[in-house]
């Protein structure tokens, strides 16, 4: 249980709504439950309507209506390269095909290994240094972009990072 | 004047750290409102400066201030760091190199409002910025007394929190970033009434966006004179412009409004389109933006709000995004209109049902797969989404189309059975600027890309 598990975590988020607004803590209790158990099961769903006050039925409105949430499992970590214009007038959809190619699946699929689900997404603020990459898992979401338009990031780059998290993993 | 006012990290080490950011006159702006001003004198000030909100929309700041409901309490200053459109990445930087200065502008602001509680919404891909550098920042000022009760002695008591969303594009429309952080779905409220009146919580509350309140510490520190010594009589201030798209040095540059044209920004700055190649449209903010045609006539235009409203543009975000002679508009609206559909939220029907509609034809005709009467259909569903959508998202799928059909009629065209001259391509994106990018001709002093 997310409640006995982490209830300072709990408490330090409740805290910054007014005590009568305990809603507000909704998507900071998503991205709680969704590090513990993978996605948001309806199970986590039911703890966090519980802990903020709402309905499992609105915690999942919640779930279905944002794009950083997720009802399903899929890989342990998921790869979302920017594919939107901006990123793709500077080769992103090249490099997210590429980048595919080398990890053997297709654009929303997921490893063999199970580890990375690669996905193509929109604008992520990053037109300036595109193509580029967030990683989503248990411990947030992070950036991974070339260092400036003149070194911009390449597959073999990106395929380096994502071997990096596969060997944080032991 | 200053290097930067906005991205003056780029001129200061190590900015982003509390102890230099007070030796180079941090948190005097806000001690100053706090001991010596009344919150009148300090909306009075900003109102006088002319600054207007730079997240795109452009209004007055200072006039929005002085909207609040008098009498209600609390009331609450929300800060909108959603960034999401397409093309635009300047508040990023500035969270993230000048955070500071960022927390400074919401301080003064919220003293302005007489809030007591201050909320940053943050796009949910924002994490690591929040968690990693704006919280323990947070945490500092508290440690530091910048924030909490009694602040530099006196009776006014402060705190702020990030709140990060988590994904929806939508939530930069200030209404449904308001819902989004009630912990609703976040999708836009009617207005009236406005968050001046009915807020956070139904409580009277201004949003501003991050760049806009970055430059609030300027306007104390110099007064509304000194800032209006920068940009023109009707564009005062500085504007971060993001430039990205086909060009060789993409990234943030900090200018003076109505100082540069749009050729300026492309050559001096952005060292030009990468093999020289011809500017064929310029989107000025980003992907909502009407397509100004990249004729002489367009890129001399000076960069402001007046210039650019008067030739069928905006300086909205100043997100430019440069568009070469060798990208299909039938492809680039793909791209755009892909973007609306899936950030449409759904409580709309025009927006909800048009931007479902434009993609389905516009995919058919990036696959040679319709006719002309198609790309007439195309043109009907824009124009049946204007001025019917209630919020400006439904606006914003409409504005590169409809600009393109009207200016590049032929790149749609082209693509269908009985409207092309040769049989169609099928449309690619040029993808030319990841190219090794030609050596730039000029390096103005700000050249470095964030």
């Amino acid at each position: 249980m997310l409640a006995d598990k982490y209830r300072s975590e709990i408490d330090t988020i409740l805290a910054q709504y007014p005590p009568e607004e305990k809603r507000s803590a909704v998507m900071p209790l998503l991205y709680l439950a969704q590090s513990e158990y993978g996605h948001v099961s309806p199970q986590a769903m039911a703890e966090v309507g519980e802990l903020c006050g709402i309905s499992s039925t609105q915690v999942a409105g919640i779930v279905g209506f944002y794009s950083l949430y997720y009802d399903h499992p899929a890989g342990k970590r998921r790869v979302q390269v920017c594919t939107d214009m901006p990123c793709a007038l500077r080769g992103a959809e090249k490099f997210a095909d590429d980048l595919c190619g080398k990890l053997g699946v297709k654009l929303g699929g997921t490893t063999k290994d199970g580890e990375f689900t690669v996905e193509g997404v929109m604008c992520l603020a990053a037109c300036d240094k595109a193509p580029m990459f967030q990683v989503q898992d248990a411990a947030g979401i992070h950036y991974h972009e070339g260092e400036s338009a003149e070194k911009p990031m390449t597959v073999d780059a990106a395929l380096k990072i994502l071997d990096d998290y596969k060997k944080s993993n032991q | 004047m200053p290097d930067h006012i906005l991205l003056r990290h780029r001129d200061i080490p190590n900015l982003d750290q509390l102890d230099v950011y007070l030796q180079h006159g941090g948190f005097k702006a806000f001690e100053k409102v706090v001991k010596e001003m009344t919150p009148q004198q300090v909306i009075d000030e900003v109102k006088n400066s002319g600054l207007r909100g730079r997240g795109g929309a452009g209004f007055p700041t200072g006039m929005k201030w002085s909207f609040l409901t008098r009498g209600v309490y609390p009331r609450y200053l929300v800060v909108n760091s959603d960034e999401s459109e397409p093309g635009t990445f300047k508040d990023r930087e500035i969270m993230e190199k000048n955070p500071f200065q960022f927390f400074e502008g919401v301080m003064i602001a919220a003293f302005a409002a007489e809030a007591n509680l201050a909320y940053n919404y943050m796009r949910g891909e924002f994490w690591d910025i929040a968690k990693k550098i704006l919280d323990p920042r947070l945490a500092q000022l508290r440690e530091r007394g910048f924030l909490g009760q009694n602040l530099f002695g006196s009776k006014y008591a402060l705190d702020m929190f990030n709140h990060l969303g988590a994904g929806a594009y939508i939530c930069g429309e200030e209404s449904a970033l308001l819902e989004s952080i009630e912990g609703k779905l976040g999708q836009p409220r009617l207005k009236p009434p406005f968050p001046a009146d009915k807020g956070l919580y139904q409580k009277p509350t201004i949003v501003n966006n991050t760049e806009t309140l970055t430059n609030v510490p300027y306007i104390i520190t110099n007064g509304a004179a000194g800032y209006r010594q920068l940009g023109t009589e009707k564009s005062p201030g500085v504007k971060v412009f993001c430039l990205s798209g086909n060009i060789n040095k993409p990234g943030n540059y900090e200018i003076e409004l109505g100082k540069k044209t749009i050729r300026q920004l492309i050559e001096e700055y952005g060292g030009g389109v990468p093999g020289g190649k011809k500017v064929k449209g310029i989107m000025m903010s980003g992907a909502s933006s009407n397509v100004m045609v990249g004729s002489d006539d367009i890129l001399d235009t000076p960069m402001d709000y007046e210039a650019l409203a008067a030739k069928g543009g905006a300086l909205g975000s100043a997100s430019v995004i440069i568009l070469d002679e060798t990208v299909d508009m039938a492809w680039m609206t793909l791209k755009t209109t892909r973007f609306f559909k899936h950030e449409s939220c759904g409580k709309c029907t025009p927006c909800r049902e048009g931007c479902y509609w434009m993609l389905n034809i516009l995919e058919r005709v990036n696959k040679n797969d319709a006719v002309k009467a198609d790309v007439d259909l195309l043109q009907n569903v824009a124009s049946q989404m204007v001025g019917k959508c209630l919020c400006p998202l439904g606006e914003f799928a409409t504005a590169p189309m409809l600009t393109s059909l009207k200016q590049f009629r032929a790149d749609f065209d082209g693509h269908t059975k009985d409207g092309a001259k040769k049989p169609a391509p099928a449309a690619k994106p040029a993808a030319t600027a990841a190219a090794k990018p030609a050596p730039a001709k000029s390096a103005p002093k700000a050249a470095e890309p964030a």
